[in-house]
């Protein structure tokens, strides 16, 4: 009977690792990142399993103690809940894994605290995405954010100040958040998602119901990054460490988009939704000028961590315009857009992570054809992530574009196709400018330095992270139609 | 005898060809080995289509799903298998050219050069027997990226600029592609190739159908190098010659024009492109292009850049063959892809010997040349007077079938235009020739002929041209399947 428990496993394993790691870390400082490892990939295993056992079985609600809701809480492991557990943490062991070497030279000594805090942090994330109830969700969420505001902290000089800004940001959008889960309680007088649901069609065009979607879509819209609520983000990604980063930058704003697709599609519906004023088209605007602000930001930046931290305002803003089309295929291209995103934005964090550990830096300036020698794997996986975040295919990144692509068409929406058609040639511009830098040899310099390069991959704990997720995207490229096919079952209309 | 594999098969030998000749990158004749052995093994299983598509019989082969109910299906039809087999002919012989030249110029990583060049004849078969929309996006796109390494294999300023531009030009036309092949869907439920489209029935206004054409027309335009999309072809002549030849004369833009007829044919229907006025569209685009591109060929003494202007100005030869919607110019447009194919080929693999040879690369150094490099000339000569249209070589019976095609539709203006660029094409060849034959040589002394790895190919298939101009079924039933493939769209 392990299937019925599995909801309750999954965040409680990192709970239980999130003490193990002090307790051992006390003793042997060193066993801090193995035993991440095992925490994570404890997780991961049972989000497969239970996503497998989901497929064959159907949803699972998990009372805890055994107390129903309204009274107790609950776990709801459904589609969209095993999908995003799935998603974050089968990457958040990758990424844990391939940080051993990265966190002991970027923040040497403080590794224990570091993956106590990155347990609690995925505790957080997997609470908010399990829970079937909202004011239990804004407590993940905090849990989730204050281990995420530590994270970011470690890192360059510049760190602290950048987390304490998205402290300050991210601590706004949870009262905001908070504030309408009030106004909900204060109507139906449930906090439990479902039966909120149940409720909500009779007081549709309340206006205590309208405050309370603007006030959620805006405070969650913040921890997404929904433009213009971005700001925090750059500079966090940025200056936090390369092994904070590339665990951060992949999954905490797709939790928030989490967040956003249970709120209207699930809690409110989208004809409850756009019943007063037309919502899924205003934040579909806002993800259109994110997706072309964060483009173009990302273009004029020159070191890579920043860029990949603009390129990931722009492409929270695919998931979230698949979102507002509210059809199936902008639902499926949205939730692909999940998966390949996390993967890609995980490889390509990782990846310039391993660059400056090996490098010192990580500007896209001083790149030269030398790296194409020293590291051919590393830059052959970069090379693959690269064109996946372009959209070509078989490669992932094109699938999530092409079920995109077909829900503004649905919609007949041509202003929405035609920013993800010009997102993509952004794309093209900022990834096509590093691998020129990487492959050829820069007219202005001669060939000798290239020649004369050694070899100098990285160790297996670095490169084989990095390689599997890449060349996953291959797979998934073409495995795309299964993954959409189950996708598809789970839109709510 | 069962051929259900073939086509896939076809498609894969050079992709899988990639393996060893990256591995065997220290042994260039080894390397070069598989190369050759990819390009025969790959023209033998098209070949082994042809008796099936000459019967107007098609192989079908559906793997995985793309997407649901979107397959990756490969479908060898007459169309296709004519298509695979001109382009992997042709490879044969610019595999052969390549090896001479690449070693005769001293080119630096010529691994990744073969590698590349594999790859773009994987994706352009893939193109050729692409049996739906998303499988054709997926090959098509794969080889706007394997071209992309050859297009700045020289990696100096002028390399990269023209790879940017290639870039910005086919990437763009990647996504009009998607866009289009998913409205496509989306209104009509299918986005498999049928021949008469996909439209029967289906009514659509006016405008969101026009729409619709010119956004493909974008898409494909691009690679078939119809004005005002055409400027990355000339700029993309700073890749080496035999890039030139085989991408640029052969496998790149002709799978543009390929893409014009599968698009008119068998997305859109003959029919529906008629009743919404579409084909006034593109034979006005098409004229245009052939006279305009001719008319700023004179101004080029780069002898690559009025290739580069030619071939844009061929190419909407074929366009306008699909635009006049008749039986005879859809042959004869069809039958200018494997004219134009040959010729220019030859042309390029002329001006790549000579380049090669005498390092020159302008029209204005070429005086007396003829003495010194007589065979490849000779093969020049043979090229320019096909391209000009004058009998028996092959570039006269596809003009001939055109000009029928459009007197067919009652049309006359193409026919001048036709006659008009014909004049144009013997005034920017002829004064080469000249120059190569009359004029007295300038420093050539001790200079012959280039290394026979490139002279005999260029013999090879000039006496090709003159062979197809004069026996057009002689070649695999060539001709008749363009008849029968002409036939079976209206």
């Amino acid at each position: 009977m392990i299937e019925s428990h599995l909801p309750a496993y999954i965040a409680l394993t990192f709970l239980l690792f999130s003490v193990l790691i002090p307790a051992f870390g006390i003793w042997r400082d060193e066993l801090s990142q193995p035993l991440a490892v095992i925490g994570s990939g404890l997780a991961a295993g049972f989000s497969i399993y239970g996503f497998y056992s989901y497929l064959q079985l159907g949803s699972i609600r998990y009372f805890f103690g055994g107390w129903e809701p309204p009274i107790g809480i609950e776990f709801v492991y459904d589609g969209l809940s095993g999908f995003f557990a799935l998603v974050i943490n089968t990457v958040a062991f990758f990424v844990i894994i391939h940080s051993n070497k990265i966190s002991k030279r970027e923040f040497p000594g403080k590794e224990m605290p570091y993956y106590a805090l990155a347990m609690l942090m995925m505790l957080g994330f997997n609470g908010m995405v399990l829970t079937g109830d909202l004011f239990n969700l804004y407590v993940f969420l905090e849990i989730a954010s204050l281990a995420g505001y530590a994270i970011i902290a470690i890192g360059d000089r510049q760190a602290p100040y950048a987390a304490f800004r998205y402290l300050i940001i991210g601590t706004a959008g949870g009262t905001l958040y908070l504030l309408g889960v009030g106004f909900l309680y204060t109507v139906t007088g449930t906090l439990n998602i479902i039966d909120m649901s149940a409720m909500l069609p009779q007081f549709a065009g309340s206006t205590a119901v309208v405050a309370a979607l603007i006030l959620m879509i805006v405070g969650i819209g913040v921890k997404a990054a929904l433009f213009p609520m971005h700001g925090w983000l750059p500079d966090s990604y940025t200056y936090a460490s390369s092994s904070s980063t590339a665990l951060i930058a992949p999954i905490g704003t797709k939790v928030a988009a989490y967040i956003l697709f249970r709120i209207i599609l699930w809690l409110f519906g989208v004809e409850l939704t756009d019943a007063v004023v037309p919502f899924t088209y205003i934040v579909g605007v806002l993800a259109c000028i994110g997706i072309l602000y964060g483009s173009i930001m990302a273009i004029a930046q020159s070191e890579m961590k920043r860029m990949l931290a603009y390129s990931s305002v722009s492409q929270i803003g695919y998931i979230i315009m698949g979102l507002s089309l509210a059809n199936p295929w902008g639902f499926a291209g949205a939730l692909l857009h999940v998966l390949n995103h996390a993967i890609m934005k995980a490889a390509l964090f990782m990846i310039s992570g391993q660059i400056r550990f090996k490098e010192g830096h990580s500007s896209v300036n001083m790149f030269d054809d030398t790296y194409r020698k020293k590291y051919p794997w590393t830059m052959a996986a970069f090379t693959v992530t690269a064109i996946s975040m372009v959209g070509l295919p078989p490669l992932a990144g094109f699938f999530s574009k092409w079920y995109l692509a077909l829900g503004t068409i649905d919609n007949s929406n041509w202003l929405f196709l035609a920013v993800i058609l010009i997102s993509s040639l952004l794309n093209a511009v900022y990834f096509f400018r590093i691998l020129e830098k990487v492959y050829m040899m820069n007219p202005d310099k001669g060939q000798k330095e290239a020649a004369d390069a050694e070899r100098d991959e990285f160790s297996g704990s670095m490169l084989w992270p990095t390689s599997i997720l890449a060349f996953s995207l291959i797979v998934i490229g073409f495995a795309n139609a299964i993954i959409v096919g189950v996708l598809l079952n789970i839109f709510p209309m | 005898m069962d051929l259900s594999l073939v086509p896939l098969l076809a498609v894969l030998v050079s992709l899988i060809a990639v393996v060893p000749i990256l591995l065997s990158s220290d042994k260039p004749n080894l390397r070069e080995t598989w190369t050759i052995l990819a390009a025969f093994i790959k023209f033998g299983l098209v070949l082994l289509l042809v008796p099936g598509a000459i019967e107007g019989k098609s192989v079908e082969l559906h793997l995985v799903d793309l997407a649901p109910g979107m397959p990756l299906a490969l479908n060898a039809d007459p169309l296709g298998v004519f298509f695979a087999v001109i382009a992997s002919g042709l490879w044969i012989f610019t595999s052969f050219y390549s090896i001479g030249y690449v070693r005769g110029a001293g080119e630096h990583k010529q691994t990744r050069y073969f590698a590349s060049f594999a790859v773009c004849l994987s994706a352009t078969i893939g193109i050729a027997f692409s049996a739906n929309l998303l499988t054709f996006v997926l090959f098509y796109e794969i080889l706007t990226v394997a071209t992309y390494p050859l297009v700045i294999h020289n990696e100096g300023k002028e390399a990269i600029n023209a790879g940017r531009k290639y870039l910005a030009f086919t990437l763009t036309a990647g996504l009009l592609l998607v866009a289009g092949s998913a409205m496509v869907y989306i209104y009509t439920g299918s986005i498999d190739f049928t021949p008469g489209g996909l439209f029967s029935g289906i009514e659509l206004p006016h405008t969101a159908m026009l729409v619709l054409f010119i956004i493909f027309l974008g898409a494909v335009g691009v690679k078939a190098g119809i004005m005002p999309i055409h400027s990355w072809l000339p700029a993309a002549m700073a890749a080496p010659t035999p890039v030139s030849a085989l991408l640029h004369a052969v496998a790149v833009v002709k799978s543009g024009v390929f893409a014009v007829i599968r698009v008119a044919g068998y997305v859109f229907g003959t029919e529906t492109m008629g009743n919404y006025g579409l084909d006034d569209i593109l034979i006005v685009i098409a004229g245009a292009t052939i006279i305009l591109a001719s008319l700023i060929a004179f101004a080029q003494d780069n002898l690559k850049q009025r290739l580069a202007y030619s071939t844009v100005g061929h190419l909407s030869y074929i366009v306008l063959g699909v635009a006049l919607l008749t039986p005879f110019g859809m042959q004869g447009g069809i039958m200018h892809i494997a004219a134009h194919a040959t010729l220019k080929i030859t042309l390029f693999f002329c001006a790549g010997a000579i380049y090669v040879n005498l390092k020159r690369k302008n029209i204005s150094q070429l005086n007396g040349i003829a003495k010194s490099m007589p065979w490849t000339m000779a093969a020049f000569t043979i090229g320019s007077m096909g391209l000009a249209g004058i009998p028996p070589i092959n570039g006269f019976f596809s003009k001939w079938t055109l000009a029928l095609g459009s007197l067919d539709g009652d049309m006359v203006i193409p026919v001048i235009v036709l006659v008009v660029s014909g004049l144009l094409n013997v005034g920017y060849f002829f004064p080469i020739i000249y120059r190569a034959y009359f004029k007295p040589p300038e420093g050539l002394e001790g200079y012959g002929e280039a290394s026979p790895l490139m002279v005999v190919p260029i013999m090879v298939t000039a006496i090709l041209s003159v062979l197809f101009g004069f026996f057009p079924n002689l070649f695999f039933g060539l001709y008749d399947l363009a008849v029968n493939i002409s036939l079976s769209l209206f």
